[in-house]
């Protein structure tokens, strides 16, 4: 074996005490000072950072979530308003239309109304007149026969030229 | 991806720049080496040994240290240490694991940087100094020490110790004042029994030589038991070693690195990352996101920090180790690195195994009396292996890297027939350079693999450790 060859003093495979202790020393010292000031903080700033980014991701995605949310209510909304003003819009075409009905029906009424009364009127009148005449007619008879009474009833063909003048004046009535 | 091959295409710039110099001082390393007293130093550090022979060239990497010890071994043959002729030749096997050992000295370039030692032993208690004791008023070019302090020697860049049971003519060696040393020789010295008894057998041991006399050297402990070799001696040396203060430099920068990025992270608080801070989640959330929670489910907080921990240690650590010219430290191809980590990570996984994990382990159930006789010692001994595989997988893997590389270029100085066949030492360097090249390319690679398979199987440990029951 070429480690236990004569002559050969030192060589790797012995381990020297004082190595050892040194290196015991160091290695410990070395591995409390990396944890409590090097490793352990990088290890905690790297787990933060981690969370952060997670939290970070997640209330993106909350985010996210919401402004659909929003958007679909907007959408909603949106959609609920035009109907409504289409809603709004037809209630007020059928106010107009039932509106122009009304005073369509209401005019032809009162027209109606007032033709007809009108006519009453005229009705009424020309009854009025009617009688009048009727009356005046009754006047005039009696007038006649007044007068026929008082002339000479002697000579018939005056009478009957009489009578008949008399009627002819009441034609022309 | 783009910026990972931007960095690749960068050492590979660096390691041809690195590998000329090399092929270069190996034309002129077979000839005039005048200063030193012929030392066979094979674990001696790299490049400012180079500056020191030649005078003229200052960085290049461990790969071609394999020239001066070649270079040196063929000199040693002329030279004499306290009359014993040292006749090393060049063992390019030697050479790769002597350059992947740990080390007391640091060297950048052509500088060698003194380090701190400590030193203990029963006899003369702490020694606390630098490897600055151990060289002339000027800092010697060199991993040999020429001063021998309180008994203590540098020898191929390693603290050893004048065995302060070795006499000769009956007296031991002056331990209490620096004394001068002419050089080192390696000579077979007998190998005593605990009883202090010859066994008859010579082991090839270095000796360190005062000017008069040979003093027989010790290593310093080693925790193997004796298993490769190795064992306990008269003394232990807690210095902070090469690989030491490459581990406290990495862990530094580590530190500051990511303590700017978790800064960064504060500040930044829920913005995008930015600069370095981009740079380093990408490695911190593939841990996170592809080693801890599949393993580990919700509880792979708690063991965040230590799964980091262990990936940005090690994938720091082999990386530096391949920066030429700084160092060159083989931290991670170290057993006794690999091992450390590795038993914090079967301690974390034992202690926070669960009842579920133990019940399943000490009486599977569902499981005949016949066949738990097998599978519980197969089980309990799964334990064990389980963190001796994480530390042999990252050794091997990264020791073997740093071997193959010494190994290519030590084949320029074996085909040139240690200098003196130029034409085999140029024609050997090309493809030397090629295969490095290849070489430094693939460890780049595999220093992120296996500090994440190291990581992946910590991971995956725990988490069969602490899982709940589902049945």
């Amino acid at each position: 074996m070429l480690f236990l060859a004569g002559g050969l003093e030192l060589s790797p495979i012995k381990p020297d005490v004082g190595l050892l202790l040194w290196t015991a020393i160091a290695f410990i010292v070395f591995w409390y000072m990396m944890s409590k000031f090097a490793f352990g903080p990088i290890k905690d700033a790297l787990k933060k950072r981690d969370l952060d980014i997670k939290t970070a991701l997640d209330k993106a995605e909350e985010a996210k979530a919401q402004i659909g949310d929003l958007e679909a209510e907007h959408k909603a909304l949106v959609a609920k308003t035009q109907e409504e003003r289409a809603a709004i819009l037809k209630e007020a075409n059928d106010t107009k239309n039932s509106i122009i009905e009304e005073a369509k029906a209401k005019a032809k009424s009162e027209t109606d109304r007032l033709l007809t009364n009108a006519k009453l009127e005229i009705e009424n009148q020309k009854k009025k007149a009617i009688t009048e005449v009727k009356n005046q007619v009754g006047m005039m008879a009696i007038e006649i026969a007044e007068k026929v009474i008082k002339k000479d009833l002697a000579n018939d063909a005056n009478q009957k030229s009489f009578v008949n003048q008399l009627v002819d004046d009441i034609k022309l009535n | 991806m783009r910026k990972f091959l931007i960095i690749n295409l960068l050492v590979i710039l660096v390691a041809c720049f690195q590998t000329s110099v090399m092929a270069q001082n190996h034309d002129h390393s077979g000839h005039n080496h005048s200063s030193h007293d012929g030392h066979s130093h094979a674990g001696h550090d790299h490049s400012s040994h180079a500056g020191h022979d030649h005078g003229s060239h200052a960085g290049h990497d461990h790969e071609s240290h394999a020239g001066h010890d070649h270079a040196h071994d063929g000199h040693g043959a002329h030279h004499m240490v306290c009359g014993v002729e040292s006749d090393h030749s060049f063992d390019i096997g030697a050479t790769a694991l002597h350059h992947i050992a740990d080390a007391n000295v640091f060297t950048i370039g052509p500088l060698h940087i003194p380090l701190p030692v400590i030193l203990y032993s029963k006899d003369q208690g702490v020694n606390v100094f630098t490897t600055k004791k151990f060289h002339n008023a000027t800092l010697a070019h060199h991993a040999d020490g020429h001063i021998a302090h309180n008994g203590y020697v540098l020898h191929g860049g390693t603290i050893k110790r004048i065995d302060p049971t070795y006499k000769v003519n009956g007296q031991s060696f002056n331990s209490n004042a620096d004394v001068d040393i002419k050089g080192y020789v390696w000579q077979p010295a007998p190998i005593y029994d605990k009883d202090g008894k010859d066994t008859g057998k010579t082991k090839e041991t270095a000796f360190a030589c005062d000017g008069k006399n040979l003093w027989k050297l010790e290593n310093s402990s080693t925790a193997d038991f004796g298993l490769f070799g190795g064992g306990f001696t008269s003394f232990i040396d807690f210095s902070l070693t090469k690989n030491v203060v490459s581990m406290l430099l990495i862990c530094l920068l580590l530190f500051f690195v990511f303590r700017s990025v978790a800064r960064a992270y504060a500040k930044r608080e829920g913005k995008e990352p930015k600069g370095l801070q981009s740079l380093m989640e990408v490695f911190v959330v593939f841990i996170r996101d592809e080693v801890a929670i599949p393993f580990l489910g919700h509880k792979w907080e708690k063991y965040f920090g230590l799964l980091a921990s262990i990936f940005f240690f090690i994938v720091g650590l082999n990386l530096f180790g391949q920066i030429p010219f700084f160092g060159n430290a083989n931290v991670t191809g170290n057993l006794a690195v690999t091992a450390v980590i590795a038993i914090i990570a079967f301690i974390v996984t034992n202690i926070n195994g669960n009842g579920h994990y133990w019940g399943h382990l000490l009486n599977p159930p569902g499981v005949p009396f016949f066949v738990k006789i097998i599978l519980v010692p197969v089980e309990l001994m799964g334990i064990f292996i389980k963190p001796i595989t994480l530390m042999l997988r990252l050794f091997a893997n990264i020791a073997a890297g740093h071997i193959v590389l010494v190994v290519f270029v030590g084949l320029i100085f074996v085909f040139g027939k240690e200098g003196t066949n130029i034409f085999g030492g140029y024609a050997t360097g090309i493809g030397s350079v090629l295969l490095s090249l290849f070489m430094m390319a693939i460890e780049l690679i595999v220093a992120f693999v296996q500090a994440f398979v190291f990581t992946l199987l910590t991971a995956s440990y725990i988490g069969a450790a602490t899982e709940e029951a589902h049945h």
